[in-house]
């Protein structure tokens, strides 16, 4: 950057800016010819495409807020006006609304990614931390702008995910009514989430400006996951990336595209569409479908955690799910530091890469289970009399199909019923994610042996070309 | 400079610039505080948010049995007009079986009223069982559908992931039918 060797630009209007401003000179570097590995696949499309999608969030969320207002009295009305009177305001309340949808999708895929290739290994730790704060203030800003239409998800969504401050011990009931600025979610609440829903994204921006900015530092890795060593193993990132990175966006865009056309409200929920009404809750809550494996695993606990035959708890089981839920996370902040295995790609760590491959089904089933009743039976059988279990196979009420903690009780009775329900795969699974972050990886750390790496990401790439032969003979 | 720094160390002496950084902290940092105080506390419930906080209630019309919800504060407040079974199934109980242990001569000021602030203290639904044809859970009192919470015929916590019993709000009696909430 500094202005000591500047290349000197042939336009004028260019060169006299770049002389007392060298930005072109640092686009030219950071985005013309920055080295970037060769050997890309497509898993590395997906930060240009979070990139996108904030600004796409970012310009339909300023067009929005010119219509929108944050009042009890008026939000739904204002947003139902968006909808019917406003020109194409349904599609840009579409665009917005899809778009929070596709941007964790994009983001799940570039964590996973990272996950994957070992991207957040050293020298990269504090670009991946950056990454996961970014994650963080997604998920507070995507939570609070769904409160914004005020309706009935949006309140008691807003209502639940506030009460887990309650579980605070001593002063969790003062926060919860700091959040709130009175004594239940209402017009104050709404007022600072909106305040805050236009801040966050702003935020967001710094944040990967910083992100980025550790990435030019590092230089990206690759799926090889061995460093770049000189000029044969990279490519100048323009033309070469910018052409991939945009044949990728436009595919992704185009299914982006066909959700706001043509399914605005598949992975919404209709009850969104009733105005919030503070004295029944709607019988199912849940969250947005990004939210899902968190959700299931703050429900999993359904236990205190204390010395066991006393009344002695440490932890009750509210802030026992709450601590779970953010340790979920807290495992992604720290996991640079819990596998340090020295080799990076899951390419060359087989049982790695089935563990991770296990943990990622894991999320998934911890998703569906998130978007179930907490009760539900997926399997029983009956030891005992038929007729007494029979009565219990009835979703929504399930009067005997206790929370895990309780087993011990029912199983007493006479005729005994084993079942899996739906807060015991939660548990399964949740079990399985710490599982995987605490025990797993620092033990493949020391002990797996992994495949030969190779040489160079040169090599990578021809060892590829020549098994590809090797294959089509 | 570092051999002053090690001279002074050495002394124990504190001098005239250790106490003015030390003196200066203190005075920024409380500067500080006093400077964010106003914003936090501008989050606070205001004055009118918090002159809101009293409705008064007619019992009359409620029969035995029956249960009305109002609301008190921006939640629902039950109100509950208890037969005599269910005041006789909410005394009954032994204490031992209690998560949140609390008599029910302690919840209801008069037998047959019950007056609670009908929030799950799980994360904050507001149970079933007020009407007729509502689920009323194990124990026959409320039900949360959110996570599977059972209350008692005294609004207590008896099954399910919640950790408190209904709370009870303030409330007084300003004559055989007329209650005053908050
Ligand atoms: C990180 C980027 C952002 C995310 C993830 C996000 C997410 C969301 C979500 C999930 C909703 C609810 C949509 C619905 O169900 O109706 C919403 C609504 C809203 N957002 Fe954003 N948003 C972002 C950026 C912004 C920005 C920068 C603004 C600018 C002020 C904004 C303004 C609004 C408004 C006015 C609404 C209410 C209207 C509506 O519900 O469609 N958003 N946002
Ligand atoms: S809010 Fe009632 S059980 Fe969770």
């Amino acid at each position: 950057m500094a202005g000591g060797q500047r290349e000197k630009f042939k336009n004028p209007a260019v060169e006299w800016i770049d002389s007392r401003l060298p930005v072109f000179t640092l686009m030219q570097k950071e985005y013309g010819v920055f080295p970037t590995p060769k050997n890309f696949n497509y898993f590395w499309n997906f930060g240009a495409i979070a990139m996108f999608m904030l600004v796409t969030m970012i310009v339909t969320g300023i067009t929005l807020a010119m219509q929108y207002t944050a009042d009890t009295a008026l939000a739904f009305d204002a947003t139902e006006r968006i909808m019917r009177d406003v020109n194409y305001g349904w599609l840009i309340r579409y665009i917005h609304m899809n778009g929070a949808s596709f941007f964790f999708i994009a983001v799940y895929t570039h964590i996973f990614r990272g996950m994957y290739y070992g991207s957040y290994k050293q020298p990269r730790e504090l670009l991946w931390i950056l990454g996961v704060v970014i994650f963080l203030l997604m998920m507070a800003t995507a939570f609070m702008g769904y409160v914004l239409p005020w309706g009935q998800m949006s309140y008691w969504g807003a209502t639940v995910i506030t009460n887990l401050f309650s579980a605070i011990p001593i002063v969790g009931d003062d926060i919860v009514t700091l959040l709130w600025g009175g004594f239940s979610v209402d017009n104050p609440t709404l007022k600072r989430f909106f305040a805050l829903h236009y801040l966050l994204p702003f935020v967001i921006c710094a944040v990967v400006f910083l992100h980025v900015w550790a990435l030019h530092v590092t230089g990206s890795n690759n799926p090889s996951g061995v460093e770049a060593k000189g000029k044969q193993d990279t490519l100048p990132f323009h033309p070469y990336y910018t052409m991939k990175d945009t044949f990728g966006l436009v595919v992704f865009i185009t299914i982006y595209a066909a959700f706001v056309f043509f399914l605005p409200n598949a992975l919404g929920h209709p009850d969104n569409y009733i105005p919030a009404n503070p004295l029944v809750t709607p019988a199912h809550i849940v969250p947005e479908w990004y939210f899902l494996p968190f959700y299931a695993i703050l429900r999993a606990i359904t236990f205190d955690i204390g010395i066991p035959f006393t009344d002695i708890v440490f932890i009750e089981a509210k802030l026992g799910g709450v601590l779970a839920m953010f340790g979920a996370i807290v495992m992604l902040l720290i996991m640079p530091w819990l596998d340090t295995h020295p080799v990076r790609s899951a390419r060359y760590r087989p049982q790695f890469k089935k563990l991770l491959l296990v943990f990622v089904f894991g999320v998934f089933v911890l998703g569906y289970a998130g978007s179930q009743p907490a009760d539900r039976v997926y399997w029983q059988t009956c030891i005992g009399s038929e007729a007494a279990c029979a009565v219990d196979d009835h979703h929504g009420e399930v009067a005997h199909a206790a929370p895990a903690g309780e087993d011990h009780a029912a199983e007493e009775k006479a005729p005994m019923v084993l079942k899996v329900d739906n807060t015991m795969l939660a548990q399964f699974f949740t079990v399985y994610y710490f599982l995987f972050f605490l025990v797993l990886l620092p033990l493949l750390s020391r002990k797996e042996v992994a495949l030969p790496i190779p040489e160079s990401i040169h090599q990578a790439v021809l060892d590829k070309k020549a098994a590809k032969a090797a294959d089509s003979k | 400079m570092s051999a002053d720094t090690a001279k002074t160390k050495s002394t124990q002496e504190p001098t005239r610039r250790e106490f003015l950084n030390l003196t200066g902290a203190a005075f920024g940092a409380v500067g500080t505080a006093a400077v964010v105080w106003p914003f936090v506390s501008s989050l606070n419930p205001a004055a009118d948010t918090l002159a809101m906080s009293s409705t008064e209630v007619d019992l009359s019309p409620i029969e035995k049995g029956q249960s009305i919800t109002v609301m008190w504060r921006g939640k629902p407040v039950f109100i509950r007009h208890r037969t005599e079974a269910e005041i006789e199934d909410a005394r009954s109980v032994d204490m031992a079986v209690l998560r949140d242990k609390q008599d029910d001569k302690d919840r209801a000021q008069k037998p047959e009223w019950l007056v609670m602030v009908g929030v799950c203290t799980h994360l904050g639904c507001v149970p079933l069982g007020q009407k007729e044809t509502e689920s009323k859970g194990d124990f026959g009192g409320w039900f949360c559908p959110c996570h599977g919470s059972h209350y008692d015929t005294s609004g207590r916590i008896r099954k399910g992931p919640a950790p408190k019993n209904l709370a009870v709000p303030e409330y007084e009696f300003l004559s055989d039918t007329t209650v005053k909430i908050g």
